[in-house]
């Protein structure tokens, strides 16, 4: 019970590897190329989330302006993603992710 | 300022945050999906704010919660999802998806088995007051070149979405 009603960095880290679990789920079984886009930036911020916990836990901000920077390469990441997807679906017609296999061989 | 009821609303807040996270990879309509996912960035912000960084907290709220969903809601507008909502939802690798998945989980519990008392019991005390500033001054300090790296890392995809959404290069 006092482990329960003391919230420790362990509690964000489970917190956090629920969140990554649950994007991981989502860009390995959705077919919506856009719900893929969306479960990465669960995994992202699942990442950020155990960044700030570790900054808080050493009571230094290292951790905060890591999580920054995650949150530029997520909004990079955002931006040529879904140009990438407007690109494909003005050449399919479509945004499953069944039907990315030009490359495939 | 000591956090008062901190457990109280550690677990509502990531009851939402889960809640939101599932509801995000089962909703058909991608609208409901982002819709969702803003929930989320908006109770991870929160969360933040009780590990006392309200400036990654306010970075959350405005670039996630503000822009980066808004990029998505505009490109699920220009993409037409009447087709998509009616088809199967899931992928023909969804099996091997969710075996990998569940390996990942048992992973994670195996870990969190192994590794659960090394953490320590009492966070080490912060500086409240000039979180900001102890931000801004590590940004343009110690991670300069990162920084600098990072502005570069946008500007290279400002221009790869563009060209990439072009019709005619």
């Amino acid at each position: 019970m006092e482990s329960m009603l003391h919230i420790t960095t362990l509690h964000y880290l489970v917190l956090g590897a629920a969140l990554f679990l649950l994007g991981v789920i989502g860009v390995l079984t959705r077919r919506n190329v856009v719900i893929v886009l969306m479960s990465i930036e669960l995994i992202l911020n699942a990442v950020n989330l155990n960044l700030v916990a570790f900054s808080r836990m050493w009571g230094e901000v290292h951790g905060q302006v890591f999580a920054i920077f995650v949150i530029t390469d997520a909004a990079a990441e955002a931006a040529v993603g879904l140009g990438i997807l407007i690109a494909f679906f003005r050449n399919k017609e479509t945004v499953n992710i069944d039907e990315v296999n030009l490359l495939k061989w | 300022m000591a956090p008062v009821a901190t457990p109280f609303f550690f677990y509502l807040l990531s009851g939402i945050m889960l809640i939101g996270g599932i509801l995000v990879i089962t909703r058909k309509n991608p609208v409901h999906s982002a819709l969702a996912l803003i929930v989320t960035l908006l109770a991870q912000a929160s969360i933040y704010l009780m590990l006392y960084a309200p400036f990654v907290a306010g970075v959350q709220i405005i670039l996630y919660a503000g822009g980066i969903m808004v990029l998505f809601l505009f490109v699920i507008m220009l993409v037409s999802i009447d087709r998509s909502v009616k088809e199967r939802q899931f992928n023909s690798q969804w099996i091997v998806g969710m075996i990998a998945a569940t390996a990942l989980g048992g992973l994670f519990i195996a870990v969190f088995m192994k590794g659960k008392n090394i953490f320590p019991e009492h966070a080490l005390p912060v500086i409240e007051n000039d979180n900001t500033q102890n931000v801004a001054t590590m940004l343009y300090g110690q991670y300069m070149f990162a920084f600098e790296i990072a502005s570069l890392l946008l500007l290279v995809a400002i221009i790869g979405a563009v060209v990439m959404a072009k019709k005619r290069i």
